[in-house]
């Protein structure tokens, strides 16, 4: 964390945040007490020994669950005095989420998928269809849009779950091993996507196993037991025009 | 997201589940058919016989013996006879005794078990409101002849009869030829018993016959007047008390008057009692059907409660969700019902164990009620606990 080198705003700002499962002697203590800030428009990659915690991280970034202890500033608002209301506005404009399960509803088609976010939003129909199939186009997808989840792929459900994480064209992306099905080429697209929607300003924090993936951040966190172990910003030679602005 | 969308969004629902919803549809579609129907049943039961108390007339009355072993205490034509006295008995219209057998009727090798071969005076088809629809009575004449003439019955005149004119026909009776000259108009029947299944020969004949010249079944007494029938019932009780003295050390009277509806009481009260048999049948499977669709939902509560948590990853809020899954319930439960309605009204033109089947209004609005308050119920209430939790809860859930 370098706030005076950072002349952004933080969008994400937790505070000695913990979360413990269960009770008594049976409890998991998932969280230990981790504080990070995450500045508009950066390039995050969380990485960590299975376990460790970076999923419970993220869904208490997204809005998904609540700490234990500790608080979390989204944008400057507590999200722990948002009402259900608000955070439905908040997951829906502000976040696009990307699960480590896919997570699509079944027998119901991709393009139907994608355009979920969208109809929350109050978006028209006709409009939704066109955003969603140009967000399935932009993951590769665009013949698969009628085909349920049951009849495509891992790696190919994973990319609808990016499509519809993409598709509200949120100012927060976060990507819960997005890559973790994919092929090396598959994962170079999903990444390019990531890139351009990060060159376009938008926040990106992913996480992943993947040595070459965490490469492409700007900023790599280790996790370890629940806790921050190292943060670092990453030298990004060989990156694109986006890294090269920096 | 608008109210329409919502309610697209539930078709959807529907229809990216189709056995399930089926399934739900079927459960809640017998359940209100059956109780509609089996109810409808009871109450065209009831209902027949009122008609058949009402038909038989309020302004008769039936006497018939106690003791028929006993061939002293009998009831005889003399004993009818002097029913008919204007003196000790004015409100008497008319007195037709009766005879009455089971028998077989033969006609060219047809034959058919008719259950009450009657034989009686002409008096008996005004006083029984039986009147003759094809050809003609037979007279008091024909009576005092001993005619081997027979009115018969819808029933007999279609078993016997198909597609010949039964009038002026001869069929064979208890080995004697006679003559069909009319058919009685049809009856209701109660289901119990069928009241077309009858033939009517003059008193003279049946008993030269049939049943020989011993006691009588029964007599068949017509007041003038409806209001006159207890004063009548008087009238006939002295002049029987005078004719068959109660013996001694019996203490009852060997015979029993009874009008109409008293005739009547013991069928009627039966079919009360399949009323409640049917009735009972109904919400058993009212029941049944609750537990269908109760299951049905229980299984998808796993499956539908990550798809609410989903929605709300996506930013879905809890009275948008809640809306949906309503809508759904709502729909499938209408639905089954109005199509379970619709099967009750198409099975209710149908003859079922030989009573036509009279719906009760009240009938249709409580199976509809009850099934649609078990569909929103069992509906709603999972998608309602699903919708307070928190998204990765629901999307936990197991
Ligand atoms: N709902 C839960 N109830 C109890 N314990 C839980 C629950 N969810 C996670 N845990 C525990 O919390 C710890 C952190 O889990 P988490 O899912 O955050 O790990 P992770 O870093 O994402 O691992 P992976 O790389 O395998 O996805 C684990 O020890 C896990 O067993
Ligand atoms: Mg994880």
């Amino acid at each position: 964390m370098q706030p005076r080198t950072s002349p952004r705003r933080p969008v994400l700002d937790v505070r000695a945040l913990t979360k413990v499962y269960g009770e008594g002697p049976a409890a998991v203590h998932a969280l230990g007490g981790v504080s990070l800030t995450v500045d508009a428009g950066d390039y995050v990659a969380i990485m960590g020994s299975s376990g460790s915690g970076k999923s419970t991280l993220m869904n208490i970034i997204g809005c998904l669950d609540v700490p234990s202890g500790g608080s979390y500033l989204l944008d400057g608002v507590d999200v722990g005095r948002l009402a259900d209301r608000q955070l439905a506005l908040v997951r829906n404009r502000l976040i696009g989420f990307v699960f480590q399960a896919f997570n699509l509803i079944p027998r119901t088609s991709a393009v139907a998928n994608v355009e979920l976010p969208l109809a929350y939003a109050g978006v028209r129909a006709a409009q939704r269809r066109r955003r969603a199939l140009a967000a399935l186009d932009a993951v590769g997808l665009a013949d698969r849009a009628g085909h349920f989840p049951n009849q495509l792929s891992g790696g190919q459900q994973q990319r609808v779950a990016v499509a519809r994480a993409l598709v509200t064209e949120p100012a927060l992306v976060l990507a819960d091993e997005p890559t973790g099905n994919l092929d090396s080429r598959s994962t170079e697209d999903i990444l390019a996507v990531f890139d351009q929607l990060n060159a376009a300003g938008r926040t990106i924090v992913l996480i992943t196993h993947e040595p070459e993936v965490g490469d492409r951040a700007r900023r790599l966190i280790r996790l370890l037991d629940g806790r921050v172990r190292s943060d670092e910003r990453q030298d990004l030679t060989g990156r694109h025009a986006a890294g090269a602005a920096r | 997201m608008t109210v329409t969308e919502t309610i697209r969004f539930a078709l959807r629902g529907v229809a990216a589940n189709k056995l399930r919803s089926a399934l739900t549809m079927l459960g809640i579609l017998i359940g209100v058919a059956a109780v509609i129907l089996l109810v409808a049943v009871g109450n065209g039961s009831a209902q027949a016989i009122t008609s058949r108390i009402e038909a038989l007339g309020t302004n008769t009355l039936t006497v018939t013996s106690t003791n028929r072993s006993s061939g002293t205490g009998g009831l005889t034509v003399e004993v009818a006879d002097a029913l008919a006295d204007p003196v000790l008995a004015p409100g008497v219209r008319s007195v037709s005794p009766l005879a009455s057998t089971s028998t077989t009727v033969t006609y060219e090798g047809a034959d058919h078990e008719v259950s009450q071969f009657v034989g009686t005076r002409p008096s008996w088809f005004t006083a029984a409101n039986s009147p003759v629809a094809d050809g003609a009575a037979f007279t008091a004449d024909d009576e005092a002849q001993a005619h081997r003439v027979v009115v018969i019955g819808q029933t007999v005149a279609d078993e016997l009869f198909t597609g010949v004119d039964p009038i002026g026909r001869q069929v064979t009776v208890g080995g004697a030829l006679f003559t069909v000259v009319g058919v009685l108009a049809a009856k209701s029947s109660t289901g119990f018993q069928d009241a077309n299944d009858t033939a009517v020969a003059p008193l003279s004949a049946v008993r030269e016959v049939l049943t020989g010249y011993g006691p009588i079944s029964s007599i068949l007494v017509e007041a003038a007047d409806p209001g006159e029938v207890d004063a009548v019932q008087d009238q006939i009780s002295a002049v029987l008390a005078q004719r068959l003295p109660t013996t001694t050390g019996s203490s009852s009277a060997p015979y029993r008057i009874q009008n109409a509806a008293q005739l009547l009481q013991t069928q009627t009260e039966t079919a009360d009692t399949f009323t409640t048999l049917l009735g009972a049948v109904a919400a058993i499977s009212l029941l049944v059907g609750g537990i269908g669709i109760t299951n049905i939902m229980l299984v998808t509560v796993t499956e539908r409660t990550r798809e609410i948590g989903i929605r709300k990853a996506l930013g879905a809020r809890r009275r948008t969700v809640l809306t949906q899954f309503l809508i759904e319930a709502t729909l499938l439960s209408l639905l089954g019902g109005a199509l379970g309605v619709a099967a009750a009204l198409l099975g209710s033109r149908f003859t079922i164990v030989g009573v036509r089947p009279v719906i009760v209004p009240s009938s249709v609005a409580l199976a509809l009620g009850v099934s649609i308050a078990i569909g929103l119920f069992f509906g709603g209430l999972p998608a309602a606990r699903a919708a307070r939790l928190r998204p990765i809860d629901a999307l936990r859930y197991e």
